[in-house]
């Protein structure tokens, strides 16, 4: 194997596997900041560090290279990547330069990041960079400023090129009404990204206008306004939840019907009322982050019903994912237990996401540990394990050789103990006592100890889970046995072409018969 | 054989939705009488919405469980047998769960509506005070110009109502005990306002929003006293700052 070959390759399967290199180094590096934290609150008072701008570093990095390093990528970057193409029968992505520059872009995001720990006066903004805090602390705000910058310049390139790939390049056959939901997901999160992204990059420029070019956009002494920035970062950052659940949950949609061996249930109804509801009701659902922070009442009533709506969309692929179960045929190797995984862990993230959508329980839940319990099941967990799962699906197709089942059923079990350790603990003690999030220390809240040390135990498991599901794709890609070209006996289009799949995809360009369907098993 | 055109449930679905909105007007209005503190209107819609939320998952978590064990594949190469929706089916798996949905959404947000209407009308009978909050204090100042700093002390059965605005960065002063918050920030004023109850207990007050390097150690407290040991307490700090005023 030759590095320069990786340098510099054009190929959409290589630079989909850079942003899975790329993306599970960002997920190690916030997960180190995440066990940081939680040995700092497993006891009241100083622990790790008496220095409490340390611990909100930790905690900036923690949140900003998660969502921006890890998941987008990963689920933009890398499954958007590897499987688009083959998915829809193309020999590669429609701009294929332009994508190599879109990894490259991301690599410097994620090293933006990471100097954040050698810079003298590092970011400590938190991943929401409000003002005035933003633009009157001696942190080095200029680094957030460039490291979203880089890091959303590289999605919206991405962006367009998935579009225009999946708009012209479909192999004859592949129609709109038989393309994989994962495939409809990424459209989906792609139209999310085009329109929002340039509102999340205009908010962050003028912080570092305001901090350090002496603007007062955000400066209400001089006629700006600080809640103008919370607006804009939420009207991009509320939709950049589904720029990570669509591309996770079209993912957990391939797993279960290839290992239920099934139709998708009510396929059109996932794709155009689940995938397009949320499409269209993810633009005005960004209040409920300001409902604490004296919008007008009106406003806050009205996207309390906006925000309540989007259970519409999100039961109509609930219901199709878990109709797909029924009479299927189902098996539970490791993908499977993943995506089954999700089902819970999304059950429990979405459904207590009610409560936070109704202004008036949101005036005593928000910004507790409530709410971090809430969005790391639906969000950070569920896709992760969402991630995991969708990993372990297309590893026999990427390397061409098989993982280890029972190292990664055992790795999905102890993640599995160690997220519900952690995250129901936390949002029990947030509705309990009213816990507030980004505490550096608890000594108000001294009857939170107990429950502290549970979860600092249980990302002790987490971490050796995640190191069991890591290790185990690292030694299956360089010693597990030959899997195959389609092991698990999948209709989709990727699984037609030999693993792994030459330059090119195909020998000579496919096409897909008129009985072909992603979904196509059993009888018709 | 033809299908039929004309959804079945079409007239019965018209009946449904006119009772529906019916009995949420109705909901409405009498959790509107029922509740004068924010504080038990937050613990009664929280525990509503939480048998809610619990019911759902638990139905959904039956079915994909059962689905799971019933469904598990029983020989290799045994592959899925259903069958496709009918175009009336797949219509009917939209707009009978999407209905049940909006139904669900709507009495939530009726019921939502009503108590947020309670916190935000606050009754004629006030005691105002005013907040500043700075890194790192909260500061409030009577209506007569007293001050006390990370200390609000209140009559007990009288509401309170906090007019705030910060002199830095954003922070939020949170009440536990009375279930709200609201930020409080440069060149806006927010309030909130809240019952205290029982004289003689302290109720912890605390920052929600992240404010700078001591954020976490942004305590304070309230001081419940009788309406008698209010206005004692109110009257000598009158006194002491009359005779400030007068030695100036
Ligand atoms: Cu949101
Ligand atoms: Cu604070």
């Amino acid at each position: 194997m030759n590095i320069k070959e990786w340098i510099f390759t054009t190929d959409h399967k290589r630079v989909g596997i850079l942003y899975l290199i790329g993306s599970i180094a960002a997920f190690v590096v916030a997960g180190i900041m995440a066990g940081l934290m939680r040995a700092e609150l497993s006891a009241i008072g100083p622990t790790v560090t008496a220095n409490p701008t340390t611990y909100n570093v930790w905690l900036y990095a923690h949140g900003a290279i998660m969502i921006l390093g890890f998941q987008i990528p990963a689920l933009t970057g890398f499954f958007a990547n590897y499987c688009i193409p083959l998915m829809i029968g193309a020999k590669d992505v429609a701009f294929p330069r332009v994508n190599a520059l879109s990894v490259w872009l991301f690599y410097v995001g994620v090293i933006l990041a990471l100097l954040t720990f050698v810079i003298p006066d590092p970011p400590d903004v938190l991943w929401t960079g409000y003002p005035p805090y933003s633009t009157i602390t001696t942190g080095n705000t200029a680094f957030y400023t460039f490291t979203v910058l880089t890091l959303g310049f590289a999605s919206i390139i991405g962006g367009v090129n998935f579009l225009t790939t999946v708009v012209y390049m479909r192999a004859p056959g592949i129609t709109w009404n038989k393309l994989n939901i994962f495939v409809w997901c990424i459209l989906g999160a792609f139209v999310m990204q085009l329109i929002f992204v340039p509102v999340l990059g205009s908010a962050v420029t003028l912080i570092s206008f305001d901090k350090y070019l002496g603007t007062h956009f955000f400066d209400p002494a001089n006629g700006g306004d600080v809640l103008t920035y919370q607006n804009l970062f939420w009207f991009y950052s509320h939709p950049a939840v589904y720029v990570i659940f669509l591309p996770y949950i079209g993912v957990v949609f391939e797993i279960v019907a290839t290992f239920a061996k099934n139709h998708v249930f009510n396929y059109k109804a996932a794709v155009y009322g689940g995938v397009g509801g949320i499409v269209l009701i993810s633009g005005e659902v960004w209040i409920h982050h300001l409902y604490v922070s004296g919008m007008p009442d009106w406003l806050r009533i009205g996207q309390m019903v906006s925000t309540l709506m989007i259970s519409v969309p999100v039961g109509l692929l609930v219901i199709s994912l878990v109709g797909t179960l029924y009479k299927g045929a189902i098996s539970f190797e490791t993908p499977m237990l993943y995506a089954l995984g999700v089902v819970f862990l999304f059950l429990i993230g979405g459904l207590t996401g009610i409560p936070l959508a109704v202004t008036a329980l949101t005036l005593n839940l928000s910004e507790t540990y409530y709410v971090v319990g809430h969005f790391h099941y639906v969000m950070a967990v569920a896709g992760t394990f969402a991630i995991f799962g969708g990993v372990y699906y297309w590893f026999p197709k990427m390397t061409g050789k098989m993982y280890s089942e029972f190292w990664g059923k055992t790795g999905f079990w102890v993640t599995f103990v160690g997220v519900n350790a952690v995250f129901w603990v936390m949002m029990d003690i947030g509705v309990k006592i009213g816990l507030p999030r980004r505490y550096y220390d608890y000594a108000q809240f001294p009857e939170a100890l107990q429950s502290q040390q549970i979860m600092s135990m249980g990302a002790a498991v987490i971490a050796v889970g995640a190191a069991i599901t890591i290790l185990n794709w690292i030694i299956g890609a360089i010693q597990g046995p030959k899997a195959g070209n389609n092991p698990w006996g999948s209709q989709s289009f990727e699984w037609t072409t030999v693993s792994p799949p030459p330059h090119g995809n195909w020998p000579s360009p496919p096409s897909a018969a008129e009985s072909w369907n992603p979904y196509a098993y059993g009888k018709r | 054989m033809h299908k039929q055109r004309r959804l079945p449930g079409c007239r019965t679905g018209a009946v449904w939705l006119g009772g529906l909105a019916s009995w949420l007007m109705a909901s409405m209005v009498q959790a509107g009488e029922k509740l004068h503190d924010p504080a038990r209107g937050w613990d009664h819609l929280w525990n509503e919405v939480l048998v809610d939320i619990t019911v759902i998952g638990i139905v959904f978590a039956i079915i994909a469980a059962y689905f799971v064990i019933r469904y598990r594949r029983t020989s290799p190469g045994q592959q899925g047998s259903a069958t496709g929706l009918s175009a009336a089916a797949a219509v009917a798996w939209v707009v009978i769960p999407g209905f049940v949905f909006l139904a669900d959404d709507l009495y939530i947000a009726a019921q939502g509506w009503s108590l947020w209407n309670t916190y935000r009308d606050v009754p004629a009978d006030r005691l105002e005070v005013t907040l500043e909050s700075g890194m790192y204090s909260w500061d409030y100042t009577y209506a007569n110009g007293v001050r006390t700093q990370n200390e609000l002390i209140v009559p007990a059965g009288k509401p309170v109502m906090l007019k705030m605005h910060s002199r830095d960065t954003i922070h939020s002063h949170y009440l536990p005990d009375f279930r709200v918050k609201e930020d409080s920030m440069p060149g806006r004023v927010t309030y909130l306002w809240f019952l205290p109850k029982e004289a003689g207990k302290e109720h912890l007050v605390t920052c929600t929003e992240y404010c700078g390097v001591m954020h976490s150690y942004m305590a304070g407290k309230v001081i419940v006293k009788t309406e008698a040991e209010f206005k004692t307490w109110l009257d000598q700090e009158t006194a002491k700052l009359g005779n400030k005023a007068k030695m100036t």
